[in-house]
């Protein structure tokens, strides 16, 4: 008889989702599917509000990346009030923002492989549920688990002083910053008492990466072959090519390397990027417009921008970069399991980039908003640690916001989990008697692996983690697991 | 000429100005009694009943009632400190009141009474009233969700000739806070800043000016409400 398993909730996830996988007769898996159960509807209640709200209404969305929707928003709004499209501010308010934006990509980074990720690497997939969380790494691996702490902990600083608090705070205003960084609080991260100075989140950052390089070279079948798809992938990427999280044009590259987006402006989003809606999951399908729903999929995220992007900007993140290319003979790394790897060199990239900042003295200037024509309609978009995140708002001659739509990094991602899903849901499943919770598990980590952040996905009311159920042909559900 | 009378605020033997609102006089010597509605040398609203204190043991608004020969106000008690909370609760019910997002936050005295008072999750439900917004002028966004109803805008406020900008529309449970769109599609920058300025809410904005001040440098960021009247004693 065939069955639906359904894992609910999906734990070590930011936001609430569920899995439910249906096998057939034989005991092979039919079908799965990623289901995303929160709503929130943000889009509509900003509708008006004053826009100079919005980078500070928005953002609460989520409590992990806030300063992602902050800036992205920041910069739609930069273009109504006429400042142009992110390049378009005064130095000082540019960079603030590269910093503030750096400070969170570190400390989400962090989080994720240290508190995340990192229990299904140093104890197993299968290994048993009451050891494989953050507490067992903190007591098998003090280390680790200090580092971790102490790296998101610098990267929260960073934000505290560029936005005025660590969650939530109000840095971003339209047309720039309305705060430079003092001395005092330069030299706190430049010459702070070991660990909290910007050299050492160098050197742990170069260590992370170093340990993931070890396991890989260990274990190079399962990082290698888990979940393992060609897709296409789409980021921001500066001008010139470079890897820059913070502004750029859109590029997205097929499974083999080819642009199939070639650099476009993100003000003309729409004509590019379409969202197909699906009944059973609140979050939306993103794909090319131009390539369709079927094929137009593609991954965002660590993995696509170092698809995208031709080289990365810092000197320690580019050598390792080059090795990363190296791997895949400089074609797009389609490993799902390489998503780790990537993330680690962005974490590293994001240490370089802030220590570059702050010896930057545009830092301490106070020419920090610049203005022009106002403008009805704009589209900021930033890459938020788990990918492109999208910002669009139009506002009336009342200054109120008539409409706004956002494209959340994990959205983007949601045809590619829900594939990693099924692609590992067989794997492990087909032809199985008994669901184990590491067979769950394993269906977990292929989604950790995008970092999602579901709450922010479905602009989200609940709890955190994901379940897992199972359904006969008949739909009759015949088990189900919390993780 | 003033005649000097003696008063005691919780047991503190004080002199003051006969006539004068307890208020004013207290203020004046380093006690703070709260007030939302209360403008110096305006005549008093009484509308929020925060100044709340007691006189000879009767319950009585600090910002209404004059000073007379030995008084007895109680002030800072725990009863007091109590109603003061239940009254800040009941403001913040009776709107719409979402401080996450608001340009006032920080600078906002009833988010700062809040603090001070020490509100955790109000005990009463919300009312959650329709208000609409008013963005139709070019300086002022009227959000009538976070009014609370002090009277402040539609004393202080007025254009040139004298005439109100503010006032009150309907009654009882429908009233509501409105503006003459004619006068104040006149307002100057200035006004409209004076008009943001005197409301202790977010209910007047003026416009584009949202979150220029930083997060550490607003006025209650570091020290609570009523600290520089309570430092004069100090």
């Amino acid at each position: 008889m065939s069955k639906k398993i359904t894992i609910e909730p999906v734990t070590r996830v930011e936001g609430h989702g569920k899995v439910t996988i249906h096998l057939d007769d034989a005991g092979n898996v039919s079908d799965s599917r990623l289901h995303i159960v929160e709503f929130r509807g943000f889009e509509r209640f900003v509708q008006g509000r004053p826009y100079w709200e919005a980078p500070v209404l928005v953002q609460r969305l989520c409590g992990i990346c806030p300063v992602s929707h902050h800036l992205a928003a920041a910069k739609a709004l930069d273009v109504i009030v006429g400042a142009g499209t992110g390049d378009g501010l005064t130095p000082t308010g540019e960079k603030m923002r590269r910093l503030m934006h750096y400070g969170q990509m570190f400390q989400s980074h962090a989080l994720h492989f240290f508190h995340l990720c990192s229990p299904d690497l140093l104890f197993g997939y299968d290994s048993d549920p009451a050891i494989r969380n953050v507490i067992g790494v903190a007591l098998k691996h003090p280390d680790l688990a200090v580092q971790g702490v102490m790296m998101r902990k610098f990267g929260q600083e960073i934000i505290a002083a560029t936005a005025g608090k660590k969650i939530h705070g109000t840095g971003a205003i339209p047309g720039g910053i309305n705060k430079n960084l003092t001395i005092e609080e330069r030299d706190s991260f430049l010459k702070g008492a070991d660990p909290m100075n910007i050299e050492k989140m160098v050197s742990w950052a170069q260590g992370a990466l170093d340990f993931f390089k070890g396991y890989h070279a260990a274990n190079r079948d399962f990082i290698d072959n888990y979940a393992f798809f060609p897709s296409n992938h789409l980021s921001l990427v500066r001008k010139d090519g470079a890897l820059d999280l913070y502004h750029g044009v859109m590029r997205a590259v097929d499974a083999q390397g080819n642009k199939v987006l070639n650099d476009v402006d993100y003000q003309d989003y729409v004509k590019y990027i379409g969202e197909e809606v699906r009944s059973w999951s609140y979050m939306k399908f993103p794909f090319m417009k131009h390539m369709g729903k079927e094929t137009g999929w593609y991954r965002v995220g660590p993995l696509a921008r170092l698809n995208t992007c031709d080289f990365i900007p810092t000197p320690l993140a580019q050598k390792e970069f080059e090795e990363f290319r190296a791997y895949t003979q400089g074609k797009p790394n389609n490993h799902c399991m390489h998503m780790h790897w990537a993330r680690l060199i962005e974490l590293l990239h994001s240490a370089e980039v802030i220590r570059d900042l702050l010896n930057d003295p545009d830092l301490q200037k106070n020419d920090l908003v610049k203005k022009g024509t106002k403008q009805s309609e704009g589209v900021g978009l930033i890459e938020a640690p788990r990918g492109t995140l999208f910002h669009h708002y139009k506002i009336n001659e009342n200054d109120q916001i008539v409409m706004a739509n956002l494209i959340v990094s994990t959205t983007n991602n949601n045809e590619p989990m829900n594939r990693s899903v099924n692609f590992v849901a067989k794997k492990m499943m087909n032809g199985q008697k008994e669901i184990t919770e590491g067979m769950m598990n394993a269906v977990e980590i292929a989604i950790r692996a995008y970092d999602p952040c579901l709450s922010c996905a479905t602009h989200a009311l609940g709890k955190m983690p994901l379940e897992i159920a199972l359904f006969d042909s008949n739909g009759v559900e015949i088990d189900r697991k919390k993780s | 000429m003033s005649e000097k009378v003696n008063f005691t605020i919780d047991g503190k033997t004080l002199t003051g100005e006969k006539g004068r609102f307890i208020v004013d006089v207290a203020a004046e010597q380093g006690v703070y009694i709260p007030t939302l509605c209360h403008m110096k040398g305006e005549k008093p609203a009484g509308s929020c009943r925060i100044c709340t204190v007691k006189v000879n043991g009767r319950a009585m608004a600090a910002c209404t009632t004059p000073l007379e020969a030995n008084m007895v106000i109680e002030n800072n008690t725990p009863e007091l400190a109590e109603l003061r909370k239940v009254i800040v609760e009941l403001l913040f019910v009776e709107g719409n009141h979402f401080c996450p997002s608001c340009e006032k936050s920080g600078n906002c005295e009833l988010q700062a009474m809040g603090y001070r008072y020490q509100m955790m999750v109000p005990r009463f439900n919300y009312n959650f009233p329709y208000r609409e917004v008013d963005a139709s002028t070019p300086k002022i966004y009227l959000d009538r969700n976070r009014c609370i109803f002090c009277k402040k805008c539609v004393r202080a406020i007025k254009d040139p000739q004298g005439k109100n900008i503010f006032a009150f529309r309907n009654r009882g449970a429908h009233l509501e806070i409105n503006m003459d769109l004619t006068l104040a599609a006149k307002m100057s920058d200035e006004q409209a800043k004076a008009a943001m300025d005197i409301c202790p809410v977010g209910a007047i904005l003026k416009k584009e000016i949202g979150f220029n001040v930083p997060i550490g440098q607003r006025k209650y960021d570091k020290v609570p409400i009523g600290s520089e009247i309570e430092k004069l004693s100090k």
